[in-house]
């Protein structure tokens, strides 16, 4: 098989990341619960994996790193603990539904939102952030790559933006993490939701937020935190104050192998054989006659995915056909990104698309591009 | 049971803090390691950096060096 489905998520995984997982399943405790061997095994290797993400980050402290299963659990915590009625929004139409979706909920509590159009080759357009700020605006909420085109937002730009006006930043990292350098300091980012199945190269299951000092999350739940058994309250602390419930250890036991891998890699190795891949299909395919490229590819630098679709054809035909025929696996359909399809125009079709890992090889990056010629010229 | 002695105990607000405190005791050679919060000290749970009483300065100007937050500081018998 040809696994060009990274962006949903990086299928090949490092060997220590699976060895790390089937150590920490045969050795680790509950980590917070009790003060034995394999409690505290699974507390160290969680304080370890928080070091490693924060410095990742650049947060101010491990502490500031909380532990979620995934993306959308994250945002989640952050739309609902942090917007209230009342106030206003800014977001862009580049969002998936782990955005959207909270939002509309809040929406139809009183919140306003401001959804930033894009342009036709969907990017955002800077300016419109800020003449998007009313009185009431609370906070932008924007990714960090859309997982339909690939295209980057410049979060340090918009991160400025929220600065100047004194915004919360919310950050949705989901295809960037790992992958692309992000500093919540110098970005001015307040909270950073990721997840750890991507470009982090870990489990399913794993993902978590940094949310910056001082500022205050209302918890989406309450329950076991390991301490203040009386208190009929959740802990106010950080992490804690986010995490009830137990952790899950052997995942961040993969994810903090994966780190490690990632650190000893090369974030940047890691990211450039990644683009190199996309450009390498991408070169191979814009000129296929009847094949239709979305996105903005005016620069290489931008997440390693190409969206496209051949003539008329249904992306999900498509897509079925590069697997039953080709072996290739792609993601057709509409990628929980409505409003980026809305504006792409690809609503009813969908599109197909190719997402690349640094594992990938230069002769699956040739078959994919020969699979979509001979589509095309069918 | 083992004969109970004097000793310092040290409470924190979440297992994160516990956890740096391990780490920073251990990187800075400061003795002692984590026990279950003592019913004396707590009802609840949770864990405690155990230590002799006459580590006390050393431990508390590490934390104070190291932005270590703890909860509590007690002189317990453990």
């Amino acid at each position: 098989m040809i696994y060009l489905d990274n962006a949903a998520t990086t299928m090949h995984k490092p060997q220590a990341v699976i060895d790390a997982v089937v150590n920490a399943m045969n050795s680790i405790g509950n980590a917070g619960r009790g003060a034995n061997t394999a409690s505290l095994g699974a507390a160290r290797l969680i304080y370890e994996t928080r070091e490693r993400l924060a410095g990742m980050f650049g947060a101010e402290s491990p502490k500031q790193i909380v532990f979620t299963s995934n993306s959308t659990e994250s945002l989640n915590i952050a739309i609902k603990g942090l917007i209230d009625p009342g106030d206003h929004v800014i977001t862009t139409v580049l969002e998936h539904n782990s955005v959207l979706r909270p939002l509309y909920e809040l929406q139809e509590k009183g919140v306003e939102i401001t959804f930033l159009e894009s342009d036709e080759k969907g990017c955002v357009r800077y300016g419109d952030f800020e003449k998007a700020v009313k009185d009431n605006t609370k906070a932008i909420i924007c990714t960090n790559g859309s997982n339909l085109t690939g295209n980057l937002v410049d979060i340090q730009k918009v991160g400025e933006i929220a600065e100047k006006y004194g915004l919360l930043f919310i950050v949705d990292a989901s295809q960037t993490a790992g992958v692309f350098p992000i500093d919540v300091k110098s970005m001015h980012i307040d909270v950073l939701c990721f997840t750890g199945h991507k470009g982090l190269l870990g489990p399913q299951g794993t993902g978590g937020m940094y949310v910056r000092e001082g500022l205050s999350v209302r918890p989406l739940k309450s329950g076991g935190s390991g301490v203040q058994t009386y208190s009929r309250k959740h802990p106010k602390e950080m992490p804690t104050a986010l995490e009830a419930g137990t952790l899950n250890g052997h995942g961040i036991a993969g994810l903090h192998a994966a780190l490690g891998y990632i650190e000893e890699t090369g974030m940047d190795h890691i990211r450039e054989k990644e683009q190199f891949l996309m450009r390498m299909f991408y070169e191979g395919v814009k000129d296929i006659p009847g094949v239709k490229i979305y996105g903005d590819f005016s620069s290489y630098n931008r997440c390693p995915i190409v969206t496209l679709n051949i003539r008329d054809y249904d992306s999900s035909e498509v897509s079925d056909e590069l697997l039953m025929t080709y072996d290739i696996s792609t993601r057709p359909g509409g990628h929980c990104a409505p409003l980026m399809h809305e504006a792409l125009g690809t609503v009813e079709q969908g599109s197909v698309r190719f997402s690349f890992s640094h594992f990938n090889t230069e002769e699956e990056i040739a078959a994919a591009v020969k699979a979509v010629r001979e589509l095309a010229e069918e | 049971m083992r004969k109970k002695e004097l000793r310092l105990v040290v409470t924190f607000h979440t297992t994160a803090d516990a956890m740096a405190m391990e780490k920073e005791c251990k990187e800075n050679q400061v003795n002692g390691r984590l026990i279950p919060v003592p019913r004396s000290i707590s009802a609840g749970c949770g864990l405690a950096w155990c230590a002799g009483l006459e580590d006390k300065d050393t431990i508390l100007s590490m934390m104070d060096q190291v932005g270590i937050e703890h909860e509590d500081l007690h002189e317990c018998m453990v």
